[in-house]
């Protein structure tokens, strides 16, 4: 298999209806690991994501995967909700393989091991939505594992969470890009970021702001935009004004 | 298979074993037009069970006005048809609809209307009862639905040289329905209306209703028979319809309506002839 | 004091067993669940398909489908007879004045209820869903089926609203069924007869079973959604 990375993100644009989300947006992801995305409220992370994801298509500019074609690269969402169907736990993970149609048995065991990864294979048989907020957020993760994706997406997944919970999904994460998943993940938790991200991008009224090694920007950023929202600087809306 | 298919297929088998239960019909069976006044009086219900232990034919009765059932007949969607308006009938056999119609009984109309009588009304003669009801402007309730009856009445009122018409909207009220609901309307409205005496012994909510006049001869009202024609309509059960032409106008059929009563009182009278052509 | 009488004669009469009304009954009950499963077949995965569905037109397609709802009963017995009469284009199929007549014209009335409203409740189900749907590249159909899966315990009101409307309509079967004894009489033409011969008191009290059947099919179905919501959350 040819490599998934570097992720070429170009002059990328995305305007429903007229008004631009994203703006010109350019960036290389070139490491493995975790990316972070932050920035403010509006600046156009979840929809990066989800142009990224597929979700969504952009209306000027490209994404590149490696030497890939997207609809060959294997990916997978994880949401801020769960967004989870009233049937049991099993049943909401065997939903993201009904695409690939497995004969049931592998279908049973790929589930399986999927909730194994997650802590959740004991609870295989109950009803998904009787769970707790955490363990619904990892059986979403669960299901995004399930189908084996070399790019993994993630929408604020512990927005909800306690940090017992936020932990424990942490660390699946984690998990996760070890054994060589690309994880892009969007957060406004700052201490997540800088405990999971290897580089993180900085975006700021739809555009790329700053990206670098998540240390760097982190600490020392450079662009007066990055530096006020790590600094929780506000009023923001100056700068996206000023963009 | 995931839960929703095997539901979607449990489903798929009940709809499958509810209708071919529901479409059963008799395997041999017949299907007549015929008018509320028969069905309504309770004729059928001792006629149709005696016909059909005589020769295992059941029969289907869709009862309706003269002129709806004259219609399904036409239509090819009875086999038989039992109605009362001889000039309707003719013109449905000289149509090609029927090869023959037959007289098989008969029964009266009566006049009901209000106890008090505001009109007048009340005797033998159906001519001097509709001029008297039209000179006192009194409520009358006309079926107004193209029936039988509906027809008779406007025969008795041309008979009378009164043209009801001029009351529309006053006192003269067509409801386009049936016996009974114009029966209903009657009695609500304490007005007067032509009705068939076999409806009228059977129908229950008379209120102030009476019957004030009867027994006029122009009063006789007439029920012929027809198969409809299998030259037009191939698929017509021509034999089994024809057996039950042939029983209704036997002894066995002629005394089986002759016996049907109400509170003592007969309400269809035998009239068949004979011979057969 | 006759109404309390003949009350308690149609419900003595239902005790009995008595082999007339409770063959009107059960045909009432087959048609009508008959009408309503093939309703559902169409309907529900019509109605889920306009749930998730984004084309130019749409909103015309929901407002036709809305309209669809009211339907006039007589209208479309009519037509079915039409089509169904031996001088119809389906006359060969010699249907006419038979059960299955009185299912397809309750088909008809029906399905469009149930996809209109399932549409409706799908709409939201898709709200709350359909990013998560689409991002596993789930096939339309496919998303569709799931949503109806997932919102079948609200689904259950859109059913029991079909059933409410061919159980208590009486203009369609009347005109395909013909209201033939022992064939197609169901409890609403049954009514509709007790009271042209005035016998109001038997027509009320056959209304009054009508509407307990109706009644005990709901809090049926009601306990049965309570309980499986309970159990799904």
């Amino acid at each position: 298999m040819s490599a998934l990375l570097p992720i070429v993100i170009e002059a990328l644009a995305f305007r429903p209806c007229g008004a631009a989300v994203i703006d010109g947006l350019s960036a290389t992801i070139a490491t493995p690991g975790i990316t972070a995305i932050v920035g403010p409220n509006g600046a156009g992370k979840s929809v990066t994501l989800r142009l990224l994801d597929g979700l969504l298509v952009p209306d000027g500019g490209s994404i590149r995967f490696g030497t890939r074609q997207a609809a060959d690269v294997r990916r997978a969402m994880v949401f801020q909700r769960p967004a989870l169907i009233r049937a049991s736990v099993h049943d909401n993970v065997a939903l993201a393989l009904a695409a690939e149609g497995l004969a049931r048995r592998e279908a049973a065991a790929r589930v399986g091991a999927a909730l194994e990864r997650v802590g959740l294979a004991r609870r295989s048989r109950e009803a998904a939505r009787r769970l707790s907020g955490g363990e619904q957020q990892r059986l979403a993760l669960a299901r995004a594992l399930v189908t084996e994706p070399e790019l993994i997406l993630l929408d604020e997944p512990t927005a909800n969470l306690d940090p017992g919970a936020t932990d424990v999904i942490e660390g699946i994460v984690a998990g996760l890009a070890q054994a060589g998943v690309k994880v892009i993940l969007v957060s406004h938790n700052l201490g997540q970021v800088a405990r999971l991200a290897g580089d993180v991008l900085v975006l700021a009224g739809g555009r790329a702001v700053e990206h670098g090694p998540a240390r760097s920007v982190l600490t020392s950023p450079r662009t007066p935009e990055a530096r006020a929202y790590l600094n929780g600087e506000l009023p923001w809306t100056r700068f996206a004004a000023a963009s | 298979m995931d839960p929703f298919r095997r539901r979607l297929l449990a489903l798929a088998a009940a709809v499958l074993v509810a209708i071919p239960g529901a479409a059963r019909a008799q395997e041999r069976s017949i299907t007549v037009a015929s008018t509320t006044s028969t069905e309504q009086s309770g004729l059928f219900g001792r006629l149709l069970p005696a016909f059909t232990k005589a020769t295992g034919i059941a029969v289907r009765v869709v009862a309706v006005g003269t002129g709806q059932a004259l219609d399904i007949g036409r239509r090819g969607d009875a086999d038989v048809v039992l109605v009362h308006d001889k000039a309707a009938e003719e013109r449905f056999v000289t149509e090609g609809f029927a090869a023959r119609r037959q007289d098989v009984m008969y029964n009266d109309f009566v006049i009901v209307g209000p106890k008090g009588d505001p009109a007048g009304a009340a005797g033998a003669d159906i001519r001097e009862a509709l001029r008297r009801i039209a000179a006192a402007r009194a409520l009358f309730v006309s079926r107004g639905d193209k029936s039988g009856t509906h027809a008779a009445e406007l025969r008795y009122w041309r008979d009378a040289g009164v043209d009801p018409a001029s009351g529309q909207g006053a006192w003269y009220r067509e409801i386009g329905q049936g016996m009974g609901p114009a029966l209903n309307t009657a009695s609500v409205q304490n007005a007067y209306l032509l009705a068939d005496r076999g409806t009228w012994l059977s129908f229950k909510n008379r209120g102030e209703l009476a019957i004030l006049v009867e027994g006029d001869r122009r009063l006789f009202n007439q029920y012929g028979i027809m198969l409809v024609s299998p030259a037009r309509h191939p698929h017509v059960k021509a034999a089994e319809g024809q057996a039950f032409i042939d029983w209704l106008v036997s002894p066995a059929g002629q005394g089986t309506v002759a016996g049907y009563t109400i509170e003592g009182q007969q309400l269809f009278f035998p009239n068949a002839r004979a011979e057969r052509s | 004091m006759r109404m309390l009488q003949a009350l308690a004669d149609a419900f003595a009469m239902i005790g009995a067993l008595d082999r007339d009304v409770l063959s009107i009954v059960g045909l009432s009950l087959r048609v009508s669940l008959a009408a309503v499963a093939l309703g559902c077949l169409v309907g529900l995965p019509a109605g889920a398909l306009l749930a998730i569905a984004r084309f130019p037109g749409r909103d015309a397609v929901v407002a036709a489908l809305n309209a669809l709802m009211g339907l006039p009963p007589v209208v479309v017995g009519l037509v079915i007879y039409l089509l169904l009469s031996r001088s119809g284009i389906l006359g060969p199929l010699g249907l006419l004045f038979t059960p299955a007549a009185m299912i397809l014209a309750q088909t008809v009335l029906v399905t469009p209820l149930i996809a209109a409203l399932a549409r409706g409740i799908l709409e939201d189900s898709e709200r709350e869903l359909g990013e998560q749907l689409r991002s596993l590249r789930l096939s339309p159909w496919h998303r569709a089926r799931t949503l109806l899966f997932d919102a079948r315990f609200s689904l259950v009101v859109a059913v029991l609203a079909a059933f409410g409307r061919a159980v208590s309509e009486v203009g369609a079967v009347l005109v395909v069924g013909g209201n033939i004894a022992g064939s197609t009489r169901t409890m609403t033409t049954a009514i509709s007869l007790e009271t042209q011969k005035g016998d109001l008191p038997l027509a009320l009290a056959l209304g009054l079973v009508l509407m307990t059947l109706v009644l005990a099919v709901n809090l049926a179905a009601g306990l049965v959604r309570g309980h499986a919501m309970r159990a799904y959350g």
